[in-house]
C-alpha cells in the first residue's frame, strides 16, 4: 500500500467548467425560442373565460391585441372601476379602435395585411355590450378576422 | 514550435450565461394564446334589406342579460346546445321542420348534401362575456364533431389530421354557419 499513498498530496483535481456554459447557453436559446417578449404591461385585470374547443393562435406577429377588463387596483384612481379597453400600452376609448387598426395594418408588410387577426382578450365578467361595440368598430375598420381569447379548461356543460 | 497557451478559467462564463438566461426568463412569457377564431361579416350598406331566409333554416339562440338561453322560443340549457345544434345542422332524418339541404359537388368528396341551416346568435348588451364564449364554444364543438364524423367517413382520419385540400373540402361541406345579429340596445349598458 505504501507505494500508492504519499505520492501526491490529497486534493481534488480542478473541474473543467468550459462545457457548463455551453449547457447554460443551450438552455438560454431554448427559452429564447419558445417564448415571446412581453410587449406591454397590462393595466387591466383579465381572467379569460374557459372553453374546451380552444385552438392555438397562429402567426403571433400578425396579431394585434385588444384588452378589455377592469383596471388594476393601483390604476383605479386614474381610470375608474368600470371595464376599460387597453390598446398597446394605454387605456383607450372604443372610438380609438379604428385608428388603432389602421396603425397596426400600416405597420405590417403589404402581403401580410389580409391575414391580420385581432385578438380580443376580455375578462369573463365584461358585459357583451362593450364587446359588441368593439366588434362593430372592427367591422367598420375592416378587421374582420377576430379571435376570442380563452383558456383551455372544462366548459360548463361537462 | 508554438507556445502552449495556459488553460483559461471559464467558470465565470457560465455565470454570465446564467445571468442572460435569468434575464430572458423574466422578460418573456410562454406562448399561451388560446381561443376561438371567428370571422366578422363586412359592414352592411345603409339600404341593406334583410335576406330572405326560410324559417326552417334558422335556429335562433338568444342569450339574455341574466345569461339565460332561449332556443327557438323555448327555454334551454347550455348542456343541450351542442346536441341541438348538431341535430339542426345535420338534419339526419330529413325532417320538414329542420333545414333544407342542397346537393353540391365538392372535389374529393363527390356529391354532398350541404345544409342551408344558419344558427342565429343574439345577445343582450348585459350578457356576460363568459356566457357568450360558452355558447360559441358549444357551437364550435358541434361543428367540430360533425366535421370529424364526415372526415372519418371519407378519409378515415379526424379533421385535424387530414391534408389542406381535404380540409377545404370538408369546410365547404360543413361551413361555420353562425350568424350574429346586428347589436341592439336592449338589456343594460
Amino acid at each position: 500500500m505504501a507505494r500508492f499513498t504519499g505520492k501526491k498530496a490529497k486534493s481534488t483535481p480542478e473541474l473543467n467548467m468550459g462545457s457548463m456554459s455551453d449547457i447554460i447557453f443551450m438552455l438560454l436559446f431554448f427559452f429564447m425560442v419558445i417564448t415571446t417578449m412581453r410587449e406591454s404591461s397590462l393595466y387591466v385585470k383579465i381572467i379569460p373565460p374557459q372553453g374546451s374547443e380552444v385552438t392555438k393562435l397562429e402567426k403571433k406577429s400578425l396579431v394585434s391585441y385588444i384588452n378589455v377588463g377592469v383596471p388594476l387596483p393601483d390604476q383605479q384612481k386614474k381610470y375608474g372601476t368600470e371595464p376599460r379597453i387597453q390598446l398597446n400600452d394605454q387605456i383607450s376609448e372604443v372610438s380609438d379602435i379604428i385608428t388603432f387598426c389602421e396603425l397596426e395594418r400600416s405597420a405590417r408588410p403589404e402581403a401580410d395585411r389580409p391575414f391580420l387577426t385581432t385578438a380580443i382578450k376580455a375578462d369573463k365578467q365584461v358585459r357583451m355590450g362593450m364587446i359588441s361595440d368593439i366588434k362593430q368598430e372592427l367591422r367598420q375598420a375592416g378587421a374582420l378576422k377576430i379571435f376570442y381569447n380563452a383558456s383551455k379548461g372544462n366548459s360548463k356543460s361537462k | 514550435m508554438a507556445r502552449k497557451t495556459p488553460g483559461l478559467n471559464t467558470g465565470a462564463m457560465s455565470d454570465i450565461s446564467f445571468l442572460l438566461l435569468a434575464f430572458f426568463l423574466m422578460v418573456s412569457n410562454i406562448n399561451t394564446d388560446m381561443g376561438i377564431a371567428r370571422k366578422l361579416p363586412p359592414p352592411l350598406p345603409e339600404d341593406a334589406e334583410a335576406p330572405d331566409v326560410r324559417e326552417r333554416n334558422i335556429f335562433v339562440v338568444l342569450v339574455n342579460k341574466d345569461d339565460r338561453l332561449l332556443y327557438n322560443n323555448e327555454y334551454g340549457r347550455i348542456e343541450d346546445l351542442k346536441e341541438r345544434a348538431k341535430e339542426f345542422l345535420g338534419n339526419p332524418n330529413n325532417l320538414p321542420n329542420l333545414p333544407e339541404k342542397v346537393a353540391t359537388d365538392i372535389p374529393l368528396l363527390g356529391t354532398v348534401d350541404v345544409s342551408k341551416g344558419v344558427i342565429s346568435l343574439r345577445n343582450d348588451r348585459g350578457t356576460s362575456y363568459d356566457m357568450y364564449l360558452q355558447v360559441q364554444n358549444e357551437l364550435t364543438a358541434a361543428i367540430k364533431e360533425m366535421r370529424d364524423d364526415l372526415s372519418t367517413a371519407h378519409f378515415g382520419k379526424k379533421f385535424a389530421d387530414i391534408t389542406e385540400q381535404q380540409r377545404e373540402a370538408i369546410e365547404q361541406a360543413i361551413p361555420v354557419a353562425i350568424s350574429e345579429a346586428e347589436p341592439t340596445k336592449i338589456g343594460g349598458k
